[in-house]
Parts: C-alpha cells; structure tokens; sequence
C-alpha cells in the first residue's frame, strides 16, 4: 500500500537553535526574522531535525534566498542547498517554503508571516537537508526526448515556423523544470515510478503541438499509458505551485484532448 | 521487476516495461457514464421518491412499467461501468504491490459483474412480472 506515515528513520526531531547574531555595532541584532530548516545528513545515522536561525535583517537582502546564503556564510556552513542564479531562471533553489513549493529566490521573506520553516522538495529522496535527488526527474524528462524530431531532410538554414504556431509554445518553453509542480503531485507522490508528473508532460506537450515536429503520433503513443499520463486526476496542485505561474493542469488536458481526438 | 538496488540506468528504469498504448477508452468511458448520470441519477432520484411510503402491490407496479425498467436498467450500467473504473483508478492508485494489485482488480470486475447482473435479474423479474 502507499505509505501515509514517515519511516521510522526519517521521523522528524528538534534540533539546534542556533544563537542570535551580533549587529554591526557588536550590540545584539534587533531586526531578526527566524528560520526553521530540514537538515538531515547521510553521514551520521541521525533523523531529520529541524535547526532553528535567526538571520539579521540590516544584514541580509530580502529575499528567502538571501537568507539562507547569510545563514551559510555567518552562522552554520554545514547547511546544505542548490542555488546559483538567484532570479527564478535556473530552478536550483526550489525547497518547500511555508508549505509550499517554490523558488527561494524569488520569495520575499515577507510574504511569510512568523518563523519560516523550510523543507526539501517532498517526497523524493535527500542527497542532504535541502537538496533532494532529482535523478529520476531528469530521467523522466529524457525519457520523451525533448527535442525537435523530424524526417523530412534538414532546410538549408531554419525550421520556419507561423507568428501564430509559435505563439503556442508561449506558456510552455517558459518552464525551468525546478520540480515544484511535479513534487506538490500526490499523484505523483504515490506513483512517481510510472507517472510522468505535471514538469514532463508540459515539456512532452509543449514537443507535441510545436508545428515543426513530425513525431506527434509516436510521441503520443509513448505517453498514453494508464500510468505516464492518466496518473494525472486534476488535482491542480501543480498548477498552484508553479514559481513561473504556468499551468501543467492545462497542458495535460490538452494532451488528454490529442488522445480523444486521434480515436474519432 | 528489478530490485531497487539494481544497477539498471535511470532512464532504464523510468521507461520500464514501455507504453501501454492503452488507457484512453477508460479515460473516455468515465468521462460518457458520468455524463449519461446526470440525467439518469436525477431520474432514479425521482424513481425513489415515487417508491416511498407505496406499499409491494405499487411499488411492482410502478417498477413493471417498461419506461422504468429500462430506465433502471441504463442507470445501472451506466453507474456499473462508471462505478468499476473509479475503483480501478483507486486501487491503481494506492494498491502497489503487484500480487495484491491484481487480485483487488480482479475482485473489482467480478463483484460489479455480480452486483449488476443481480440488480438486473431482479428488474427483469419485476418488469415481466415472473
């Protein structure tokens, strides 16, 4: 059966609360904004706690991923986490943040009200505290080959394409494939195995109505299956969750729809 | 299939066994029974409501009635149908060892058959008055 309770081994625990900075003039920082994060290290056999930060406001940029790197850099450099291009391009910072998931970097501290609590990527396994292991995402991603496919011989410079078929890419090459759609899934909680997830059925759809391929049908017969796609049972949770503010709901719908449609 | 610490690669594993090339008739089939019950579950509805507080003699009667027999009759194959694929989806869904998966699915398709064909024997048996 699927697993509704956490294993005993990753049963979470408090852990440290790490002391209050030190402001410029030595005094102790007043404008604090406290962090409670995930750390869970393979190295030492312990379960997961949840360390406590304070990170000084007058010191620090206001986004959550400023936060973090303070904390790295000021306080604790054992915390782990993914980040590089810090303006919501590269996806490397997606955490579960206040409860949701999306992208520490272009989250404002002050959208959180309160301590903000921070977690990996749910449901997918922990390389350490907030860097999850995205091997079988990208896997996935590979697996409906997301690049143009054509038979007919290469034109001497460019596949042209109508104004009006590249406007329908619109929506969809915008994706960064950070996860925070497909790890908000319970679907895919439950069956990541076997469902695609909302990230690579944007991406296999975003393949199929580009005018300029020409393997519609076989990438089609690839996704209709009970589990790569019809795992999807709109719960809309990837639409929600999206940093970008796409929407993977649609674009599995649409989909769903190019299947209907070919039977008739 | 493969063990989880086998050495299969990434990409192995995600594309499996392939594509069923299936799943779009169950995908269609919901989404038609649940159409046909809107109207059907307004009129079994409206059927029970006759049925209330008549005694045995009224209650044959009103069921014999062939407009009523048939319309219980599409009632329950449409909420049959409707009713096996929503529970495949279920156990699909959370029932994930393989053994226990196939015998829930099984179990699924003979208690519809059963429960359909004895919703249906007992209309038939009151529409013809046998």
């Amino acid at each position: 059966m699927v697993q509704l309770t956490l294993p005993k081994n990753s049963r979470m625990t408090e852990g440290k609360v790490w002391p209050k900075p030190d402001g410029h003039d030595g005094k102790p920082a007043t404008n604090l904004k406290e962090y409670r994060i995930y750390r869970w290290s393979p190295d030492d056999g312990a379960n997961p706690r949840i360390d406590t930060y304070f990170v000084d406001l007058d010191d620090c940029g206001p986004m959550i991923l400023d936060g973090l790197i303070w904390i790295k850099s000021k306080i604790d450099p054992t915390l782990t986490f993914r980040r590089s291009c810090r303006e919501g391009i590269c996806g490397s910072c997606a955490m579960n943040i206040d409860g949701t998931n999306t992208l520490a970097c272009t989250t404002g501290m002050d959208a959180v009200d309160g301590a903000i609590k921070i977690y990996p990527l749910p449901h997918m396994p922990v390389v350490k505290d907030l860097v999850p292991d995205l091997t079988r995402f990208y896997a996935q991603h590979a697996s409906i080959e997301p690049w143009l496919k054509t038979d007919t011989a290469a034109p001497e410079k460019e596949w042209r394409q109508s104004h009006e078929d590249r406007l329908k890419l619109d929506g969809l090459y915008e994706c960064i494939l950070c996860a925070c759609c497909s790890t908000s899934c319970p679907s895919y909680w439950w069956n990541g195995d076997r469902y695609l997830g909302p990230a690579v059925l944007l991406q296999a759809y975003r393949w199929l109505i580009d005018s300029r391929d020409e393997h519609t049908g076989e990438r089609l017969d690839q996704l209709e299956d009970p589990f790569r796609l019809y795992r999807c049972h709109t719960i809309m949770n990837c639409s929600k969750a999206c940093p970008k503010g796409l929407n993977p709901a649609k674009a599995i719908a649409e989909i769903k729809q190019m299947m209907v449609a070919r039977q008739f | 299939m493969h063990s989880k610490s086998s050495l299969r690669t990434p990409l192995a594993r995600v594309r499996g066994l392939g594509s069923a090339k299936s799943g779009t008739g169950h995908f269609w089939k919901q989404r038609l029974s649940a159409l046909a019950l809107v109207p059907l579950s307004i009129a079994f509805i409206w059927l029970v409501a006759q049925l209330a507080g008549a005694d045995h003699g009224q209650a044959v009667a009103i069921i014999s009635s062939p407009l009523t027999g048939i319309l219980l009759l599409l009632f329950l194959l449409s909420g049959l149908v409707h009713m096996r694929i929503g529970m495949q989806v279920v156990i699909e869904d959370y029932v994930h060892q393989e053994g226990a998966k196939v015998l829930c699915l099984m179990a699924n398709t003979f208690f519809t058959i059963a429960v359909g064909f004895a919703c249906v024997y007992a209309v038939l048996k009151i529409s013809f008055g046998m």
